[in-house]
């Protein structure tokens, strides 16, 4: 059951891009299109998955047991980006297909604060904001997983509305960027309702 | 160029959040009041200073093929730094910035200007650079913080102009984030045209 919670919460109430403003950069930059957003979450709920369950390791096997917390920036950012190379490989090499599905969107990746982000509260067990359940690996996990999905649902909501918003009238000065934030804004609102669920 | 149209090219011309629209994340995440704006904004500032100086001094040490990862490395260690100072002598600040001192790091702004000026320019030049850059930015969150501060709470850095009844408390949550960036960027751009 509280698996199920730390759930909603994580997609719906404290949204990863709508409420917690993680990984605007990609939010923004490749939501023109409906493709290119399911593309992007995919990769992201692929490689948020794995960078969760290597960095608690980390965390607790070698940063917690030799003392050495604060080193958890320097070290997570290197395995995250090495991580992504090695994905990259990987899947060059056995799976031609999804390769060809995810491979344009993982070296964005790197840059996506999103996964640096969860890593680190996975990491210090921050994100058991209700005392929902206590902070372990299968609970964590979860928590990326339900991120992850969060991340895909409002870039690809996102990415509807604006494919819309090509083809209205806007004023001049609010086209591109200006226009999309505020879109984001009302986005922002409606997931507000949320509030209160958990 | 000069250092001192270095530095204002950083604050006017190639603002980080309203002329290259990016470092989106911290624009949006720590700007609930002015005053976290200005911290997150100089927080950067150091950051960038520091990265900028020490990759133009080892730009000639470091191969073409690792210099991603070796930026990187340098960039996370002054973030590290910062984080421990911050820890020790402005525990309220890092308390209320929370996960976006260590997101420095993946911050576009810092490598990006990495890339794009420190690996070329020189020591003094890279410097006045990350000055530049770090106002531009510091003064856009500190401007985005005020806007959402007053309208949210009707105070500005703690000063009370009205009464908080009269906040919509839509610009302190999320929504009121993207909505007040999206209004700046239109008055930048609108302002910006004319000029």
């Amino acid at each position: 059951m509280e698996y199920i919670l730390i759930a909603i919460s994580a997609i719906f109430v404290n949204n990863v891009v709508l409420s917690q403003f993680l990984g605007i950069c990609p939010f923004l930059g490749v939501s023109k299109k409906v493709s290119t957003a399911l593309g992007m979450g995919a990769a992201v709920t692929f490689v948020l998955t794995l960078a969760t369950i290597v960095t608690y390791l980390i965390q607790n096997y070698i940063l917690n047991a030799f003392g050495i917390g604060y080193m958890q920036t320097i070290m997570f950012i290197l395995v995250i980006a090495s991580l992504v190379q090695m994905v990259e490989i990987i899947l060059k090499k056995m799976s031609p297909s999804l390769y060809q599905a995810l491979g344009v969107f993982l070296p964005l990746i790197t840059t996506n604060c999103c996964i640096l982000g969860v890593a680190i509260t996975v990491g210090n067990g921050d994100y058991n904001l209700q005392g929902l359940a206590e902070p372990s690996m299968l609970s964590g996990v979860v928590y990326a997983i339900a991120t992850a999905i969060g991340y895909a649902l409002a870039l690809v909501l996102f990415s509807v509305l604006r494919e819309h918003l090509e083809l209205m009238d806007v004023p001049e000065a609010m086209k591109g960027t200006p226009i999309a934030l505020l879109t984001a804004g009302l986005m922002a609102m409606a997931f507000v309702g949320f509030s209160g669920m958990v | 160029m000069n250092k001192i149209q270095i530095i204002v090219n950083g604050i006017i011309k190639e603002n980080p959040v309203f002329a290259l629209l990016l470092g989106m994340c911290p624009t949006l995440g720590t700007t609930t009041s002015a005053i976290n704006g200005l911290g997150m904004g100089v927080a950067t500032m150091v950051v960038l200073m520091c990265s900028n100086t020490v990759i133009s001094l080892i730009k000639r040490l470091i191969p073409d093929m690792v210099r991603i990862p070796s930026f990187i490395v340098v960039i996370a260690t002054f973030v590290t730094v910062l984080e421990m100072l911050m820890k020790a002598y402005a525990p309220a600040l890092y308390a209320s910035l929370g996960l976006f001192i260590p997101l420095i790091v993946v911050n576009c702004i810092v490598l990006g200007r990495a890339e794009s000026f420190a690996a070329k320019n020189s020591v003094g030049d890279s410097f006045c650079d990350g000055i530049g850059i770090g106002l531009g930015f510091t003064l856009a969150l500190t401007a985005l913080g005020a806007v959402r501060e007053i309208l949210g709470s009707g105070k500005i850095f703690g000063f009370s102009l009205w009464s908080e009844d009269y906040g919509i408390l839509a610009f302190v949550l999320a929504p009121g984030a993207f909505i007040a960036l999206a209004y700046l960027i239109v008055i930048v751009n609108k302002l910006s045209k004319k000029a």
